[in-house]
């Protein structure tokens, strides 16, 4: 063996060393393991439900054949677009505010409290709450207080990254950016944000993920419909709601759909993933 | 204690900056006495002495650098062309843009190098096209870096060298057309050959700009400056010209530092 192997402060090292890999690997086993699983079973599940009729047809009627998702999937996507548009510029905004002005500011420093809990709220409080407030107020369920209640959920997400990422902006760039004489504003838009532009995208796509699969908070708000709708101010079908229910129908036809459905909720927000990490990792050479 | 400070034996020149009785807090501690000092137009002034004695401090409040932090204040006056910069009614926006600064490690913008020169630029002029690629090339020109970059003028500055990238910095702050321009320890990241280019780069530049320079090197402040302040623990123990400063300083403790006997 080497000279290196003799010496008893490195042998203790490298024993160090593998046992702290050794358990490093295991752990992401673990998780690897269990969350390759998911996804065979929910291929595997899925595969048999996705077909050309699942993407034309609507919901199908209790004990008919066949069926699609064609309303599920748009009510989706609709609810799902409208709050991105709505808690981006919200929550960047915020996020702003909060790493311009977090420092010793007590406004600030009790919004930053309040996204974090907001952040960890249980998603279902989130619903009773629009419910509480809109829907019992309108009297009926519909596509704006679905979208209302995903609003409130991916705001503090986007609040949270775009704080964080601005923060890790060094002292020294803001400076530069001073010393040439740039107002606050340009310093914290044209070069503060911008240095980070990769992270905030994330962070909007984060908060994407997670209200496409949001179910608890749409079961107050949105609710579902049978039917074919793109009226916002109406009780509105979507993929998480109709997984719910049709996972746990008797039909079968009804629970291929729903494993179709979930198969493709995951699959669209890997693949936008996917598309944002190659897309934005070219563009900041570091 | 403020300390006596030696009449500078130097021609009369026109000053741009001229400090008087500076005290600077950092909350409660005080990091610069009663500093006195005047920078000469179209010269370079070097300010050496040990890590901590005020020297980046005393730079930082020629451009109010220190504002974008709570709890730092500066007293006393720093009269630039006439008006005292420390006055609140002081427009720092307008100062920073005619008293520019490059810092110690290089900081380009997360922009195109041409972007980058032309941030600065469009934050006080209104060019055309043809303009800005013109102000543009100067500023690389004046930087020494042109020949380097002129192919990837589009690319991220921050896919240049460190030493290219500090050389970005200095034209950016070249670009805006300054009248002061601050250098805090410009070199200390940089090798020797880059180092060498910025030296060279300096001499250039005070043809037309006055320049302060922040460094660790005395060698470099005897090859580059004309003027030298020898500062420790937040007081100014000896200004003058650099010749004079390197070969016959007048105090012992300035003898003692640039022959290395300090301490």
């Amino acid at each position: 063996m080497s000279q290196s192997a003799l010496n008893p402060v490195y042998r203790k090292r490298l024993l160090r060393h593998r046992i702290g890999m050794a358990l490093s690997v295991l752990a992401m086993s673990i998780g690897l393991a269990v969350l390759l699983w998911i996804l065979s079973t929910l291929l595997i599940k899925g595969f048999g439900g996705i077909s050309v009729a699942m993407f034309t047809a609507d919901t199908p009627a209790p004990g008919s054949e066949g069926g699609g998702l064609l309303n599920a999937i748009v009510g989706s996507l609709m609810m799902v677009a409208l709050s991105t548009c709505i808690s981006t510029p919200i929550g960047i905004l915020a996020g702003m505010y909060l790493a311009e002005y977090g420092e010793g500011n007590k406004f600030a420093q009790v919004t930053r409290f309040v996204t974090d809990i907001m952040l960890s709220a249980p998603s279902i409080v989130i619903g009773l709450f629009v419910y509480a407030l809109y829907v019992a107020n309108v009297k009926h369920f519909s596509g704006y207080a679905g979208t209302i209640a995903l609003s409130l959920i991916a705001v503090p997400v986007v609040v949270r990254t775009t704080d964080n990422m601005l923060r890790l902006v060094p002292n020294s760039l803001l400076e530069a950016a001073f010393a040439l004489g740039a107002p606050r504003w340009k310093v914290a838009t044209l070069v503060r944000l911008r240095a980070v532009k990769a992270g905030v995208v994330t962070g909007v796509l984060l908060a994407l993920a997670r209200i496409s699969g949001e179910t608890a908070p749409l079961l107050f708000t949105a609710l579902n419909n049978q039917f074919f709708s793109a009226d916002l101010n109406a009780p509105l079908a979507n993929l998480p709601v109709v997984i719910y229910q049709f996972a746990m129908s008797p039909y079968d036809n009804w629970r291929d759909l729903a494993w179709g459905g979930a198969l493709l909720v995951t699959f669209s927000v890997l693949l936008l993933n996917i598309l944002s990490r190659t897309v934005f990792s070219q563009k900041t050479p570091k | 204690m403020p300390m006596p400070i030696p009449i500078p034996t130097v021609s009369v020149k026109n000053k741009t900056i001229e400090i008087s009785n500076l005290n600077f807090f950092y909350g409660k501690t005080q990091s610069l006495s009663n500093v006195n000092l005047d920078i000469h137009e179209k010269q370079v002034t070097a300010f050496i002495g040990p890590s901590g004695c005020g020297k980046s401090t005393l730079l930082r409040t020629l451009n109010r650098m220190y504002d974008l932090y709570p709890g730092q204040r500066a007293e006393g006056s720093i009269m630039y062309r006439g008006r005292n910069i420390l006055d609140p009614e002081q427009d720092v926006n307008m100062l920073r843009a005619k008293v520019g600064m490059v810092f110690q490690k290089p900081t380009p913008f997360p922009m195109s190098v041409y972007d980058n020169i032309a941030f600065g630029v469009r934050l006080y002029e209104d060019l055309s096209k043809g303009e800005m690629d013109e102000r543009v090339e100067w500023a690389l020109k004046k930087a020494a870096l042109w020949d380097e970059v002129k192919d990837k003028l589009g690319k991220s500055g921050l896919s240049l060298s460190g030493g290219q990238q500090q050389r970005l910095c200095i034209a950016r702050g070249v670009a805006v057309k300054p009248d002061v321009l601050l250098l805090d320890e410009p070199t200390s990241a940089l090798d020797p050959i880059s180092t060498a280019k910025v030296e060279e780069l300096i001499s250039e530049l005070k043809e037309d700009y006055t320049i302060t320079i922040v460094t660790h090197n005395m060698q470099q402040a005897a090859r580059c400056s004309d003027y030298t302040a020898y500062m420790y623990l937040g007081e100014l123990v000896e200004f003058g010209e650099t010749d004079q400063i390197f070969m016959n300083p007048a105090r012992k403790e300035t003898q003692d530092y640039i022959t290395g006997r300090f301490g």
